[in-house]
């Protein structure tokens, strides 16, 4: 259970001193990677044979509702693990007191 | 051509996970929670754009668990259903790149991570190391496996020098995936680490989990 502990406590201790690591000494304008490799092709003169169909569709996704959806992605995520540490955690709790009886 | 070349080069490791996926909730009904939370972690840390150290953003690819647990054909069809999600509705990828998307994410860099973790695991390292370094390099050569097809469509496209693009594509790419591979390699570790303390029976399924990636065992 302290091994437990420690990793747990180091592991979220790493993920947050370098987070806050990147957003302290790191100045950038935070642009995707996938957009400045799109943009890194460009400057080879590579032309796209085809791009931005789906707009055509429902046009052009407004800044906040693309994050809305990609929070509903996280979402989905999140609840599905939630669900899982849930009933994880409530079968050995189940079983603790069945010992116990 | 390279949109065909991709789809052709997914499509036996998507038919064999789909295979395999059919064939594990069929004999192994107890093992759908697992399966969904395997594409869980796709979901979540696949929407997660952080920055990263050289000013820029990416994501995780969340892959690591998907193929420890289950091999490349099944997370190959997790990622695929994470990918044509983002394609539908954000056009963030897009579906005339999902072969080459599904190769980089949920082939070869997963097989990659899957390498790995047998090695660490084989030589007798706990779940949090072993997860850790193989999400790490699972999330790495994601993005080292891109560059590579960016590259190769650059130089057929516009006779650009294969290595100069290579260069270019892995400093944008790769470098800016370090940390955040680091990250994805911690937290996937810790959860492992939680499984492997409350379910250790549950990594059973690693041990019979094989490194062939057409495999359609369950």
């Amino acid at each position: 259970m302290a091994d437990s502990k420690m990793i747990y406590v180091a592991g979220f201790a790493v993920v947050f001193v370098m987070c806050l690591c990147i957003f302290v000494f790191t100045n950038g304008d935070w642009g995707g990677s996938d957009d400045s490799g799109g943009e890194a092709a460009d400057d080879y003169g590579y032309e796209a044979w085809l791009t931005d169909w789906i707009d055509a569709i429902y046009g052009e996704l407004p800044g906040e509702i693309e994050s809305l959806l990609f929070a509903v992605q996280a979402a989905i995520g999140a609840i599905i693990i939630g669900y899982f540490i849930g009933v994880n955690s409530g079968k050995k709790k189940a079983l603790a007191s069945q010992q116990a009886q | 051509m390279w949109c065909i070349v991709w789809f052709v080069v997914m499509a036996p490791f998507f038919i064999a996970g789909v295979i395999k996926l059919r064939r594990i909730l069929a004999e192994h009904p107890e093992q759908k929670m697992i399966v969904a939370l395997s594409g869980a972690f796709i979901f979540l840390l696949s929407s997660l754009k952080l920055p990263s150290v050289t000013g820029s953003c990416s994501h995780p690819t969340g892959t690591g668990i998907a193929v420890v647990f289950y091999g490349v054909g099944v997370c190959a069809v997790l990622s695929t259903i994470v990918l044509i999600f983002q394609a539908l509705l954000l056009a963030h990828g897009g579906f005339t790149t999902l072969g080459a998307n599904c190769v980089s994410m949920g082939i070869l860099g997963p097989l990659c991570g899957l390498i790995i973790w047998k090695l660490v695991r084989g030589a007798g390292a706990g779940a949090f190391i072993s997860m850790f370094f193989a999400a790490f390099i699972a999330d790495l050569m994601t993005y080292v496996v891109t560059a590579f097809q960016m590259s190769l469509n650059l130089m057929t496209a516009v006779n650009a020098d294969f290595m100069d693009a290579l260069v270019e594509m892995l400093s944008i790419y790769a470098v800016t995936q370090i940390p955040l591979a680091i990250v994805e390699g911690i937290i996937l570790g810790m959860f492992a680490h939680y499984l492997y303390t409350t379910r250790p029976e549950i990594f059973e399924i690693t041990d019979a989990n094989k490194l062939n990636p057409l495999s359609v065992e369950a």
